[in-house]
């Protein structure tokens, strides 16, 4: 039906749909105010809460990470006051322009930015990246001012590990470095990815992270939305971890590698009372205190680039045939099976047994050959001789009960302690029988014997003070009276003889002989063969073709109080290891005698291990640039590398007896290795 | 009673409106005093030099009468047309979004000005329509038209907000001047079919994340959905009394953005709280509710009716989308809160709005009150 329209209908039908639109409109006034009731009112707690968390930013404050002290007190390992600049990458907005502003102000170089940018990528976005640390206060403020127009920039004061002796005490504390993300998985800690803090990564760093870390402090600040502090609105201080004293002391860890110089050598130096550490050195070592920054292209390229495997800790991981240095043990043992020492063999440059001969190191001969001058001259003949009568079980059971073969409660992950071998330990490894040659190889210490430095060392203490000394390397842990190794005094009176005959007298070491009045050296020498005569006489050509020296000493001889152990890797022989164990052991006498020796000699070698790593990077840095490969995984890499240099190499099954390596008295006669120059003074005879 | 010493000129003024407005303005200007961090300038000056000077250009379109109105339409609209074409050119050249033409002293945002005269045009059209031609298509179409070629124009810019505003002025006019009911009912079940289809083939990239986060604000906290969440803890964090003026953590620590335009009202809610936002309300009802729909109802002719009744709907659009954006109901789009939010277009534009009001309610008292 249509109905007509009109301007009054029209505008009833106005009234009606104003209304509905009015009412529509109230309707949503209605609903606007209970919505603003509900956020208001009913979810006001939450909401405030929320507010707070945004106005109010909780950071942490890394802990001061523990010392470590040497015996002394001195600091090993320290903190120093720092200003450092931090990126969160998650936060970063322009990365290139932000890192352009950064080295503008910090003046980093190609080869530091393109570091940071390595590690930038590398990192999960939560984990800070050091973009600069030990800033001078202009640009640490600098950083600070134009903090807000670059977001993910965390510039601040903080504590930075340092090691006042560097790459002296690498192998001793290992290092400290940022937590990686498998750090941070296995630790749930908002710590870990606090910018500025660091866990141990190596080393008693790594062992005593817990004691060392401390507890955090935290800092309430109300902050913008931009991440500028406003205010600082309450501050809990950080409680410092604990301290951790060593036996070592830092003056003589110190020499000791600076001593070695550009050799590749491990010193351990023993107290004969107590057996405490004095110094734990392996040389060449990385430098904790620039680990501790991340490892950088360069750093990498000259780590892997070194023949003489920095990463390596030679005391606990090096395995070498001990060479001579096993005589006096050989000699303790036939003393214990009854021989008398002044039974005598005629050594005429070798001994026949059966159809064969065994040499002497010795061509020519020693003559008449009793256990003093067996020990003195080190005659192998003489031990050939009688290990065959006193037999292979005796004497592996002595250098069990002195140290051979043992593994030391110490503070490190794994040690590769070697082997003594005896008839059942080959029968169960390689199913075949002992042979003759086996006992001739085993009483020079060739062969199967392998030893790393730390045993060398705790052998010396043994022999000297006729104790079951064990090495200590926390000055703190219990200190339990040392047993007795049940060996008569008079066996011990007579190998210490023997042995300060070796140094003072008639023997072939002269060259360790102590220039101080009253004390007397008693000491062993060892060279153990690397290659076969075939391919190298063991004293120059190719580095890693030349002989391992050693050297096993106490002073003073009568009254033992140091034991040292030193071993020079591819040294050359012995030659090398004894005026790094006598100038060692000077020091313990006589400290400024020692400085002066070692300053004299470090003007030949181009400075302290710092300056000459320092020099080496600069050149790494002019010649590669930022052409160095990039490090995929420092850490991995770190690990794995160090992994690789612990295992010890396979020991293949002798099948003859091994030339004697030479003593010192013949090596006088090779070329001095060209990578140890020697003062010239050096007696050798 | 107005008391007679007041001169004629001021005792006209709907002060019943006007007084609240004021209040409005002056709280507004509040906020935006701390909002700057306890300053005048910049914003808290200049806005309410915007509404003195507005509010003298809404009293000047209050003196203009009706048949002027009339006149001006159709040449209006056009020009706004025309001004919208010029800037999609304008901003075609310059490569990018562009929504304003700079006339050197002020910029002009011809969009803003067709949220009035797009009503402008529709009340003419109705009122010129005869009456017996409201329920054939002669009233669907050419309305079709008319808004079609503007709205399009602007959803093209692309600016969803004033687009929408642009049609819901338009459409509460169409629905006022009684058009058949039923094309709302298919109208509106047609738009619950095509908002799908829109979302997914018409909508911008960030128009679309916009919605998605409106839905689900949590989902993308530090992204998109930050602004209703901080917008939702400003206004919560207030409480019923707020947290006192110039102590509001969210805007002066820069949580909340745009805490002087389009986030004001959160903005005035941490520091006003809940009684705050009731008496923002307030002020609406009256000058919307009371004042604008009742001057609608009084309006003396077709033409003013709807003029009215579409210019307060036209200020109530700004007003729901923007509360109702920053409690979480309705998307981030750029629409401030009249009177409160810094911002001289929309100043403008609502007290075109408010003036254009005025003029009816002043025909209607000439006119000695309602004809039948």
């Amino acid at each position: 039906m249509a109905k007509l329209i009109t301007n009054g209908v029209l505008r009833n039908s106005f009234d009606r749909r104003s209304v509905v639109v009015g009412s529509l409109q109230s309707g949503v006034g209605l609903l606007l105010a209970t919505r603003l009731g509900y956020i208001a009112l009913a979810d006001n707690e939450k909401y405030k809460t929320m507010s707070e968390s945004n106005r109010v930013n909780l950071s942490l404050i890394p802990p001061r990470r523990g010392w470590i002290l040497d015996r002394m007190g001195q600091p090993i390992a320290s903190n120093r006051a720092d200003f450092r600049v931090d990126l969160i990458p998650e936060k970063l907005i322009e990365q290139d322009k932000t890192l352009a502003e950064l080295a503008g102000i910090l003046h980093l170089d190609e080869i530091a930015l393109q570091e940071i940018r390595d590690h930038l990528e590398k990192s999960r976005g939560f984990q800070p990246v050091e973009a600069g640390s030990h800033l001078s206060w202009e640009q640490f403020a600098a950083v600070s001012v134009r903090q807000p127009d670059m977001p993910g920039v965390v510039p601040q004061r903080s504590f930075s590990r340092y090691y006042p002796s560097g790459p002296c005490v690498g192998h001793l504390v290992g290092y400290v470095g940022v937590a990686n993300a498998k750090d941070y998985e296995q630790e749930h800690n908002p710590l870990l990815i606090t910018p500025g803090f660091k866990i141990g990564k190596d080393g008693l760093e790594k062992q005593f992270d817990a004691e060392l870390r401390g507890v955090p402090g935290a800092r309430r600040s109300e902050v913008t939305a931009g991440g500028r502090v406003v205010r600082d609105l309450e501050t809990r201080e950080d409680v410092p971890g604990k301290a951790i004293k060593l036996t070592v002391h830092a003056g003589l860890q110190e020499y000791a590698a600076r001593r070695i110089g550009t050799e590749s050598a491990a010193v351990v130096v023993m107290d004969c009372e107590t057996g405490d550490l004095l110094s734990f050195v392996s040389m060449p070592s990385f430098d904790p205190n620039s680990f501790t920054d991340g490892v950088g292209r360069i750093e990498w390229k000259m780590l892997s680039d070194d023949d003489h495997v920095p990463l390596r800790n030679k005391i606990l991981h090096g395995l070498y045939p001990p060479g001579s240095t096993v005589k006096p043990t050989v000699a303790l043992a036939f003393l214990e099976a009854g021989l008398s020492p002044d039974a005598a063999v005629n050594c005429s440059g070798g001994l026949r047994v059966g159809n064969r001969v065994f040499h002497c190191w010795n061509h020519h001969g020693h003559g008449r050959v009793d256990m003093a001058k067996g020990i003195y001259q080190s005659c192998d003949v003489y031990f050939y001789h009688f290990a065959q009568q006193i037999g292979m079980d005796q004497i592996a059971r002595t250098m069990r009960k002195i140290g051979y073969g043992q593994k030391f409660p110490l503070p490190y992950p794994s040690q590769s302690f070697g082997t003594v071998p005896d008839p059942a330990w080959k029968l169960k490894k390689y199913n075949k029988e002992w042979a003759i040659y086996d006992t001739v190889n085993a009483t020079i210490g060739q062969g199967y014997v392998q030893v790393n430095p730390l045993q060398q060392a705790v052998i010396a203490s043994r022999l000297a003070s006729g104790k079951l000394l064990m090495p200590r390397l926390l000055h703190d842990d219990p200190r339990p009276a040392a047993g007795s190794l049940g060996v008569p005094q008079e066996h011990l009176d007579f190998i210490h003889a023997a042995m300060k005959e070796m140094v003072n007298g008639l023997g072939t070491g002269h060259a360790a002989r102590l220039p101080i009045d009253g004390v007397q050296l008693a000491g062993k020498s060892g060279t153990a063969q690397v290659v076969g005569l075939n391919i190298g006489n063991g004293k120059g050509g190719l580095w890693r073709h030349r002989d391992h020296g050693h050297f096993i000493c106490f002073a003073p001889f009568d009254k033992p109080k140091y034991a040292c152990a030193v071993l020079v890797e591819h040294g050359g022989g012995s030659p090398a290891a004894m005026p790094i164990a006598r100038d060692v052991m000077t020091y313990m006498f006589d400290q400024q005698k020692a400085w002066d020796a070692l300053l004299e000699l470090e003007k030949g070698w181009g400075g302290t291990p710092q300056e000459r790593q320092a020099a080496k990077y600069r050149s790494y840095a002019a010649q590669y640039g930022v052409r160095a490969p990039q490090v995929e995984d420092s850490e991995e890499a770190l690990a794995q590398q160090e992994q690789e240099a612990a295992k010890p190499a396979p020991q293949p099954i002798q099948s003859d007896a091994a030339p004697p390596a030479p003593e010192p008295e013949e090596a006088s006669a090779a070329p001095a290795p060209a990578a140890t120059p020697k003062p010239a003074a050096e007696p050798q005879t | 009673m107005t008391p007679s010493f007041i001169p004629a000129p001021l005792r006209g003024l709907p002060w019943g409106m006007l007084i609240p407005l004021t209040g409005l303005m002056l709280f507004g200007a509040t906020v935006l005093y701390s909002a700057a961090g306890g300053h005048m300038a910049p914003y808290a000056w200049k806005h309410i030099m915007n509404f003195v000077i507005f509010l003298g250009l809404a009293l000047a379109i209050s003196h203009v009468p009706e048949h002027r109105f009339q006149q001006a339409a159709y040449p209006i609209y056009g020009l706004l047309v025309a001004l919208l074409v010029l800037v999609e050119a304008v901003g075609h050249v310059s490569k990018g979004s562009q929504r304003w033409l700079n006339l050197g002293f002020m910029n002009l945002q011809p969009s803003e000005l067709m949220k009035p005269g797009i009503v402008l045009i529709m009340a003419l059209f109705y009122s010129t329509l005869p009456p017996s031609m409201i329920r054939t298509w002669r009233a669907l179409i050419p309305p079709l038209l008319l808004l079609g070629l503007p709205g399009g124009l602007v959803m093209l810019q692309p600016d969803l907000g004033t687009g929408l505003s642009i049609c819901f002025g338009a459409v509460v006019v169409v629905f006022l001047s009684g058009v058949p009911l039923w094309w709302f009912i298919s109208g509106g079940a047609a738009a619950v079919v095509a908002a799908p289809m829109a979302f997914f083939f018409l909508l911008h990239d960030y128009q679309r994340k916009r919605v998605l986060v409106f839905l689900d604000p949590e989902a993308d906290m530090l992204g998109s959905g930050y602004h209703i969440t901080q917008s939702k803890i400003a206004i919560g964090s207030g409480g019923f009394w707020g947290k006192g003026l110039g102590n509001g953590s969210q805007s002066h620590l820069k949580y909340l953005p745009e805490a002087h335009t389009d986030f004001a009202f959160a903005t005035m809610a941490e520091e006003w709280g809940m009684v705050g936002g009731l008496f923002i309300l307030a002020v609406f009802f009256v000058v919307l509710f009371r004042w604008g729909m009742g001057v609608a109802r009084r309006a003396p002719d077709r033409f003013s009716q709807l003029l009215a009744a579409g210019m307060t709907a036209t200020v109530f659009f700004y007003v729901a989308i923007n509360m109702m954006m920053v409690m979480g109901l309705a998307p981030v789009v750029g629409i401030p809160l009249p009177f409160v939010s810094h911002g001289g277009s929309s100043m403008m534009t609502n007290m075109i709005c408010i003036g254009t009001i005025m003029a009816v309610d002043r025909w209607g008292k000439r006119a000695g009150g309602r004809l039948a």
